[in-house]
C-alpha cells in the first residue's frame, strides 16, 4: 500500500483503458517524429548543460557542465610529495577497475602469459556490471547475423559510431557469449540448451541473452570467482588517483590511493587498462542516477589529464524507465526488460503515449514531452510528474507467474516498498543510466596514449552517440578481452618504463590557471558525497 | 525537507541522529553525515555490499536487512557489517564434475550442515538457503543453482552459520557446475561461432563499414523487424 488515495484513483484509469489496449499497438514513429521529439526534449539537445572545455587535448569539445568541472580541475597529488621510482607494484598489466571490463580484461591478459594487477575502489564488482539486468545482445540465431546486428548498433547509434569499433563488438558478440557459458554462466535456456532471446528497445531480431533480470550480476560473480581462481591479484578499495608517465610520454603505471589508510603506493606497469565504468554519479542535469556508487568518471579525468583523446562525451544516455515512486526507488533503474514483456508507458489518463520500444533516447524524450509540454504526467506527492508503465500487462500477455518467473529483482525491489508490480503498475521517469562517449579507443582497446587501454563504458566511440540495451554488457567483455590479449601482448615486447613522472600534471595545472580556474577545484572525485550537514 | 515528512530517531552504533522517515538506512546514515567507503555500492538491492543488523528500541528480535532496500524506523539501532570473512575455494571448472564427492573436497563443511535453518532466516534475498544447501548434499546442483541464483552474496548467512558454512560460495560453485555440465550448451551458438571464426561473415561486414551514411540510413530503415 505504497500508493496514496490520490495515485490509486488515478490507477483506475489505467485499469479501464487496459482491455482495449491488449492486442492493439501503439505504432512506431516515423523517422521525421523521432528526429524532432529528440532534438526539442532530449538533454543531450539543450545547450545550457554544456560548456567548452578550457583545457587539455580536446580544448574546446562540448562536455556536459559537471563533466566539464571535474575535467577542469587539479590532481589530488598536486602539492603532494612522491618518490615514483620506488614502486610498491611492479608488474606487466595494471588493470584500474573491478566491473566488468576489468575483470575480463584481467583474465584475458593472465591467459597471455602476463603479470596482472587489478586495483579498484570499492569491493571487486561493486560495479555497474552488477546492476545490469536486462541482457546481453549477439546474433547467434539462425535468422540473425553479424551484419543485421550492425545495422541495429549504428542506426541505434545514430550512424555515429566508428566502424572498426561496431564490427568488432558485433563479430565478437557470438564468442563473448559461448565464452560465457563455458566459464558457466547461468543463462537463461530451453531444455535443449537454446538459449532464450528476446527483444529490447531498437533491436530487429529477438537476440537479448539474459540471466533472468540479473543478468550483470550472474556475469560479473562469475567472471570474479573465475579471477580468484587463476589467483589474479586483487586489490579492494584503493583507486587509481592519477595515471604515471615515463620517459617517453607513454603510460607506465599509477598512483594508488587506499582509501582506509589514505596512503598512497606507487604501481609501475608496462601497460595500463583503464576500467572504470561511468558517470552518473555526477548528476548531469539535476538527474538521479541509476549507476552505482563509484560511477563518478574518475578514468576520464586521469586519462585527459595524461593526454588521452575523448569521443563523444557529451553524449549521454537517459534511461526512459527510471523508478520515480515510491521515493525510495527514485532513479533506480526498472530494467528495459519490462516493456520487453509488453509493458507499456502511460500517461495520467491512461493512455499510450509512445510506442514501447522505442531507442532509449526517443522513448526518453517522449516521456519528458508528455509531462512537460503537454502535461499529461502523473502528479505525485513528492512533488515532480512521472508517467504509468503498466505492468500488470505482462501477466495478461504471457499468462499468470510471467513477472515472479521473469522479472524476480523487480518485482522484489518494489514489493520492498509496498508495491505489487503484477497488480499494480509503476511510476516511471527518466534516469541518468549511461554514458556514451567517452576516451577515444581502437579496436585493441588502444587510447590515443602509447600504452594506455582504455576499455568498458569509459571508452567512446563504439555505440556513436546512443547505446542500445544490452550492448553495453557486451562491449564490456568484446574490449576488456581484446584489451586485455594486446595490452599482455605489448608488455612482453619491451623493457619496464624508466623515469616515471607526472609531469603531465604540471603542464594541466599551468593551464588550468591560465584559464583561471581555482584550485579549489578537484578530482577525480572517487566517492561522491551525500551528507546532509 | 519538505513539508509533511515526519522524522524517526535512529541510532548509528549507538549514536542518535534525527533523519526523515522516507529515507532507506544507507540514504539515512548519509543524512546524519557519514560519507560511505564501505558497505555501499549500487544502492539499489543487487550487490550486497550493505549487509546491516538492527534491533528497535524495546524489541527482542535481531534483524537484519540491506541498507538500501530497507526503510528507516522509529527507535531503529543499527550497526553495517563492511566485511566478513569467507573461504573460497579454488577450483579449475574444466576439471571438476557436477558429484557430491568432488564438491566434498571443495567445500566439506557444507555436508556438516546442521539443520537450524539460521542462513534461510536471516536472508535478506529471502532465498531458502538451508534448502539450497540440502540440494548440494544430495548433488542436485540444478535444483540448487535454480533456488540460489538471486544471492547477492551479502554474506549475512555465513554471519550466522554455526557449521561455519560459506553459502554464497558453495551455492555459486553449484551454478557454475550446473551451467557447465548439466544445462546442454547452445547448438545455434556453437554453430555461428564455427561460422565467424571461418570469416563467413567478414566480406559483408567489410561492406557495411564502407557503406555511406545515407545508404546505412535506408538499410536501418527498410529493415525487417522480427
Ligand atoms: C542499473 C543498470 C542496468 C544496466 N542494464 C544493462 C543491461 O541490461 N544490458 C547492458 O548491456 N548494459 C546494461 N547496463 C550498462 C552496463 O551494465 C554498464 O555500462 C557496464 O556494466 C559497465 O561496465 P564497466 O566494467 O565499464 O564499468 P563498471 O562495471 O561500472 O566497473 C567499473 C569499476 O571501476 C571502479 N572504479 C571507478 N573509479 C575507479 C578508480 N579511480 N580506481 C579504481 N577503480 C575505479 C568502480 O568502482 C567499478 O568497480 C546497465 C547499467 C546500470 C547502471
Ligand atoms: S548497496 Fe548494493 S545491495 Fe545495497
Amino acid at each position: 500500500m505504497a500508493y496514496t488515495p490520490q495515485l490509486r484513483e488515478l490507477m483506475k484509469k489505467v485499469e479501464e483503458t487496459r482491455p482495449s489496449r491488449v492486442g492493439n499497438p501503439f505504432p512506431r514513429m516515423t523517422p521525421e517524429e523521432r528526429q524532432e521529439v529528440l532534438k526539442k526534449f532530449h538533454p543531450d539537445y539543450n545547450e545550457e548543460g554544456f560548456r567548452e572545455i578550457r583545457v587539455g587535448v580536446d580544448k574546446g569539445k562540448r562536455m556536459p557542465t559537471e563533466m566539464a568541472d571535474v575535467i577542469e580541475a587539479y590532481s589530488r597529488l598536486k602539492g603532494v610529495a612522491l618518490d615514483l621510482n620506488t614502486f610498491d607494484y611492479d608488474v606487466d598489466v595494471l588493470i584500474i577497475g573491478g566491473g566488468g571490463a576489468g575483470a575480463s580484461a584481467a583474465l584475458e591478459a593472465q591467459a597471455a602469459g602476463a603479470e596482472v594487477l587489478l586495483v579498484t575502489k570499492l569491493r571487486f564488482g561493486d560495479a555497474n556490471t552488477m546492476m545490469a539486468q536486462g541482457g546481453i545482445q549477439a546474433a547467434d540465431k539462425p535468422n540473425d547475423s553479424p551484419g543485421i546486428h550492425y545495422l541495429d548498433v549504428v542506426g541505434g547509434g545514430r550512424f555515429e559510431n566508428i566502424p572498426e569499433l561496431a564490427r568488432a563488438l558485433v563479430m565478437d558478440a557470438p564468442l563473448v557469449i559461448a565464452w560465457l557459458e563455458k566459464l558457466g554462466t547461468m543463462f537463461d535456456k530451453k531444455e535443449d540448451g537454446t538459449m532464450i532471446t528476446i527483444h529490447g528497445g531498437g533491436t530487429s531480431r529477438k537476440r537479448m541473452h539474459a540471466a533472468r533480470d540479473y543478468t550483470g550480476a550472474e556475469i560479473m560473480r562469475t567472471l570474479r570467482d573465475e579471477a580468484y581462481n587463476r589467483g589474479i591479484k586483487v586489490i579492494e578499495f584503493c583507486p587509481a588517483v592519477e595515471l604515471l608517465l615515463d620517459k617517453q610520454g607513454r603510460a607506465a603505471g599509477a598512483v594508488l590511493y587506499n582509501l582506509e589508510t589514505e596512503q598512497y603506493y606507487i604501481a609501475r606497469a608496462k601497460t595500463v587498462i583503464i576500467a572504470t565504468g561511468g558517470s552518473g554519479r555526477l548528476h548531469y542535469r539535476g538527474f538521479p542516477t541509476s549507476n552505482h556508487y563509484g560511477a563518478t568518471a574518475d578514468g576520464l579525468v586521469m586519462g585527459y589529464r595524461a593526454g588521452a583523446k575523448t569521443i563523444y562525451a557529451d553524449s549521454i544516455q537517459y534511461h526512459p524507465t527510471g523508478g520515480a515512486y515510491p521515493p525510495q526507488l527514485l532513479g533506480l533503474l526498472v530494467t528495459e526488460k519490462t516493456r520487453g514483456l509488453g509493458a507499456t508507458p502511460l500517461n495520467v489518463k491512461g493512455e499510450q503515449f509512445v510506442y514501447h520500444l522505442e531507442t532509449r533516447d526517443v522513448e526518453s524524450s517522449a516521456i519528458i514531452r508528455e509531462c512537460k509540454e503537454r502535461k499529461l504526467g502523473v502528479p505525485l506527492p513528492t512533488g515532480i510528474d512521472a508517467v504509468w508503465l503498466d505492468s500488470p500487462l505482462i501477466e495478461q500477455i504471457h499468462g499468470e507467474g510471467t513477472i515472479e518467473r521473469q522479472l524476480p529483482a523487480m518485482l522484489r525491489q518494489f514489493a520492498r516498498f509496498g508495491v505489487d508490480i503484477r497488480k499494480e503498475p509503476m511510476l516511471i521517469y527518466p534516469t541518468l543510466h549511461y554514458q556514451n562517449g567517452g576516451l577515444l579507443i581502437n579496436e585493441n582497446g588502444q587510447s590515443t596514449i602509447e600504452n594506455l587501454y582504455v576499455a568498458g563504458e569509459t571508452a567512446g566511440g563504439i555505440h556513436g552517440t546512443n547505446r542500445l540495451m544490452g550492448n553495453s554488457l557486451l562491449d564490456i567483455l568484446v574490449f576488456g578481452r581484446r584489451a586485455g590479449r594486446h595490452a599482455a601482448a605489448k608488455s612482453k615486447e619491451m623493457a619496464a618504463p624508466e623515469g616515471l613522472n607526472l609531469d603531465h600534471l604540471e603542464q594541466y595545472h599551468r593551464e588550468l590557471d591560465q584559464a583561471g580556474i581555482g584550485a579549489e577545484r578537484v578530482s577525480p572525485m572517487l566517492l561522491p558525497r551525500y551528507t546532509h550537514r | 525537507m519538505r513539508d509533511g515528512i515526519g522524522t524517526v530517531d535512529i541510532y548509528v552504533m549507538g549514536k542518535q541522529y534525527r533523519v526523515p522517515e522516507t529515507l532507506t538506512i544507507l540514504e539515512a546514515m548519509e543524512y546524519a553525515g557519514y560519507q560511505m567507503k564501505r558497505g555501499c555500492g549500487c544502492r539499489a538491492g543487487f550487490c550486497g555490499a550493505c549487509a546491516t543488523v538492527y534491533r528497535i528500541a524495546g524489541d527482542f528480535e535481531l534483524k537484519v536487512g540491506l541498507a538500501c532496500q530497507t526503510k528507516v524506523e522509529q527507535g531503529m539501532y543499527l550497526a553495517q557489517i563492511p566485511f566478513f570473512p569467507g573461504r573460497k575455494a579454488i577450483f579449475n571448472l574444466e576439471e571438476i564434475k557436477p558429484s557430491v564427492a568432488d564438491f566434498a573436497q571443495l567445500y566439506p563443511e557444507v555436508f556438516r550442515c546442521l539443520g537450524c535453518s539460521s542462513c534461510t532466516k536471516v536472508c535478506p534475498q529471502d532465498i531458502d538457503v538451508m534448502q539450497y544447501i540440502a540440494y548440494i548434499q544430495r548433488g542436485d546442483f540444478a535444483k540448487a543453482a535454480d533456488l540460489s541464483f538471486d544471492c547477492l552474496m551479502c554474506g549475512l548467512c555465513v554471519s550466522r552459520c554455526p557449521a561455519h558454512i560459506v553459502h554464497y560460495n558453495a551455492a555459486l560453485t553449484s551454478r557454475r557446475l550446473y551451467s557447465r555440465y548439466l544445462a546442454k550448451p547452445d547448438a545455434f551458438l556453437a554453430e555461428r561461432v564455427r561460422e565467424i571464426e571461418n570469416g563467413a561473415f567478414d566480406a559483408e561486414l567489410q561492406e557495411l563499414m564502407e557503406s555511406s551514411r545515407e545508404r546505412l540510413q535506408e538499410l536501418y530503415n527498410s529493415r525487417e523487424i522480427e
